[in-house]
């Protein structure tokens, strides 16, 4: 009974999209769909606070899944994010009246896997939950019938296909040197594996990171990114920016705090994330500055907030004393930069809709013609670059301290260079919008539940912009979760 | 593996698999690369009867040399403009390059570690495998099942509805039927 009561959060999930497909099935009035998916997205979020004040944490299913402060953490992200871009993706779906219970049925899959993966404890789950999501992304990333969107969709596949291979392989290797695929039996293996063994399970880590990486968005596997956000439905582009990342960070960590956090191997893995990070964000933010797109825009600077991300994961030395400080700090910029780069993708669907175009230039003016959108989009560009009042400020304050605590102090020097080059994109789209002379007039509106989907974001932003306590408290629990070691 | 029999198959399979591969990337029809793959995919079911694997070898022989080599078979067979346009890449010098140094890396690895062997030989895996995805793994087992449901919905999404570029001129009856069909 245990096992179903701890997998009930993404079962809920689950179930509830098989009932928008069958209802979509049997029910002429489709406006009822995206309201079933809230439904059982808040359904699955009224359990998940159950489990917690009932004490249910623990295994579930033999050693698959895990209920602990870590999953707990990322089930919350994914439910508040699957429903934000259901939000944001209302008016969009409702333009193709016969394909709309498979949009939200996907986002629902994409939301299940991702679930899946923050809790998973075993290779075999990590890599099925995984599959989920991508399988699931690569349909929605291809969901409209133009050209754009199809080649978004086929480039996505593709690439993913190989990143997956990638990863496999790093697991098979995995399994040959520890002869397990759970992850604690992984941890025990390559505490007391020979020296002899240190090469391959090194290369199985970078194999591993290598595959990951594709999901992550990081160097060298960033080339996909401004070609599928640009292409992908826009709502898409949001749920992949920060749900396929989080996920992506949540397993790195797992993985390799957990299975891979021995001493003997975490240093050289720590020097290979510090790297990547570096070129990731300097490539990330020194192509954005070219853009003129917003979308690609958006995508380059996902790519350089995955590095930001990085830093933290390279903060694991084992001579700084605090395994966790690191991971803490991941967290809380993971779920930072979730509600901060919902807010300015749906700011950004609103304004294209109503305004007809993604480029940078057409923005011009949208101070005066959309008051409302352009402060949230402004604010929410402000988080991003790091600046105070907003949760993107103590996001990188605190990332940077665990990098300076792990004596990558080049990297903390690297980064803060990072984010004045990032102001330049980041606060020149503000310029453009409230000192540029709009071409046309007209009052720039949006919909009632894309609104209601920015203000909640633009409300996480400022209130752990302000009060940031709650979040990093419950992100230095969740982190904790790795501190055994 | 021991035994003149088992050795000198294995390094014949070896061959035969690697050598397969190679030439599913050299070759230059697109029909060709489909059988070496298919070729390659049978070595490699072989390769798992070398190792007592019965059941992944069988698996690998229905699903990819048979269902999966004739779907790639039929994928080309139906598209619509199969010229080999696109096939010119100016990263072949890169890409020989990086796979070289992927390549050596591994086998630098392999052969300097002392890889942990599996001890005792299985009589047959299928008891093993059918108990292990209904115990241990039964959730991943299900969760499987999930994963092909979405990739069913995603593949009718993006297919549904759209039309297959027929030539202009077939505009008569049967062309009409087959369009409103889709």
């Amino acid at each position: 009974m245990d096992d179903i009561t701890r997998f009930l959060p993404e079962l809920i999930v689950l179930v509830t999209a098989g009932l928008v497909v069958l209802v979509d099935l049997f029910v002429p009035d489709k406006r009822v769909l995206p309201w079933l998916t809230l439904l059982g997205l808040a359904v699955s979020a009224g359990w998940t606070v159950g489990l917690i004040v009932a004490g249910g944490q623990g295994r579930a299913f033999g050693d698959m899944l895990r209920v602990d402060a870590f999953s707990l953490f990322f089930l919350f992200l994914f439910q508040a994010v699957a429903a934000v871009v259901v939000l944001s993706a209302i008016d969009f779906v409702g333009q193709m009246p016969d394909r709309q219970g498979e949009f939200y049925a996907l986002v629902l899959t994409v939301a299940t896997g991702a679930m899946l993966l923050s809790g998973a404890n075993d290779l075999i789950m990590i890599f099925i939950s995984l599959e989920l999501t991508s399988i699931s992304q690569y349909a929605l990333a291809g969901f409209m019938r133009d050209s754009r969107s199809s080649e978004a969709g086929l480039k996505y596949l593709l690439l993913g296909a190989v990143s997956t291979a990638t990863l496999l392989y790093g697991m098979a290797l995995l399994f040959g040197l520890t002869g397990t695929t759970a992850l604690p039996g992984i941890a025990t293996a390559l505490h007391s594996a020979s020296d002899n063994l240190r090469p391959a399970y090194l290369l199985a880590a970078t194999l591993l990171a290598a595959g990951f990486g594709f999901k992550m968005a990081i160097f060298p596997f960033q080339m996909w990114v401004p070609d599928v956000y640009e292409g992908a439905p826009t709502p898409v582009s949001a749920y992949l920016s920060v749900a396929s990342k989080a996920a992506a960070f949540a397993i790195v960590l797992r993985i390799f705090f957990e299975a891979l956090g021995d001493s003997r191997i975490s240093s050289e893995w720590a020097n290979l994330f510090a790297v990547l990070a570096a070129i990731s964000m300097t490539l990330g933010n020194v192509v954005a500055i070219q853009q003129r797109n917003i979308k690609r825009l958006f995508g380059y600077s996902s790519v350089a907030q995955a590095g930001n991300f990085l830093v933290g994961i390279a903060a694991v030395s084992a001579s700084s004393g605090r395994f966790t400080i690191g991971a803490s700090g991941v967290l809380f910029f993971v779920a930072a930069y979730a509600f901060t780069n919902l807010g300015a993708f749906l700011a950004i669907i609103a304004i294209s809709d109503a305004i007809g175009s993604e480029n940078i230039a057409d923005y011009a003016g949208l101070g005066r013609r959309a008051p409302w959108l352009a402060a949230i989009l402004a604010f929410c560009l402000v988080s991003l670059t790091g600046l105070p009042p907003t949760a993107g400020f103590f996001a990188k304050v605190y990332i940077f301290n665990a990098a300076i605590q792990a004596k990558f102090v080049w990297l903390v020097v690297i980064a803060v260079l990072n984010t004045l080059v990032s102001a330049v994109y980041y606060l020149g789209v503000l310029r453009v919008m409230y000192l540029g002379e709009s071409k046309a007039e007209g009052r720039v509106r949006a919909g009632l539940p894309i609104s209601f989907g920015m203000a909640v974001s633009a409300l996480g932003v400022l209130v752990f912009g302000v009060a940031p306590g709650p979040l990093l408290t419950a992100a230095q629990k969740a982190a904790d979760v790795f501190a055994v070691h | 593996m021991s035994g003149v029999g088992p050795v000198s198959a294995f390094y014949v399979l070896a061959v035969l698999s690697i050598g397969s591969a190679l030439m599913v990337m050299a070759a230059r029809s697109i029909i060709h690369a489909v059988l070496f793959l298919v070729l390659f995919f049978v070595s490699l079911a072989a390769m798992f009867v070398l190792l007592s694997a019965d059941f992944v070898a069988v698996a690998q022989l229905l699903v990819y040399a048979g269902a999966i080599g004739v779907l790639v078979v039929f994928a080309i067979l139906l598209t619509p403009s199969r010229e080999q346009r696109g096939m010119e890449t100016k990263f072949v010098g890169p890409g020989l390059l990086a796979g070289a140094v992927v390549a050596g890396t591994v086998i630098f690895i392999a052969f300097n570690t002392n890889w942990p062997t599996a001890s005792n030989d299985f009589p047959s895996t299928v008891d093993a495998i059918g108990q292990a995805l209904l115990n241990r793994w039964a959730l991943p087992f299900e969760i499987a099942s999930v994963l092909l449901i979405a990739a069913m919905i995603g593949a009718i999404v993006i297919v549904g509805g759209r039309g297959v570029d027929l030539d202009p001129g077939a505009a008569g009856p049967s062309a009409r039927l087959v369009r409103r069909e889709r």
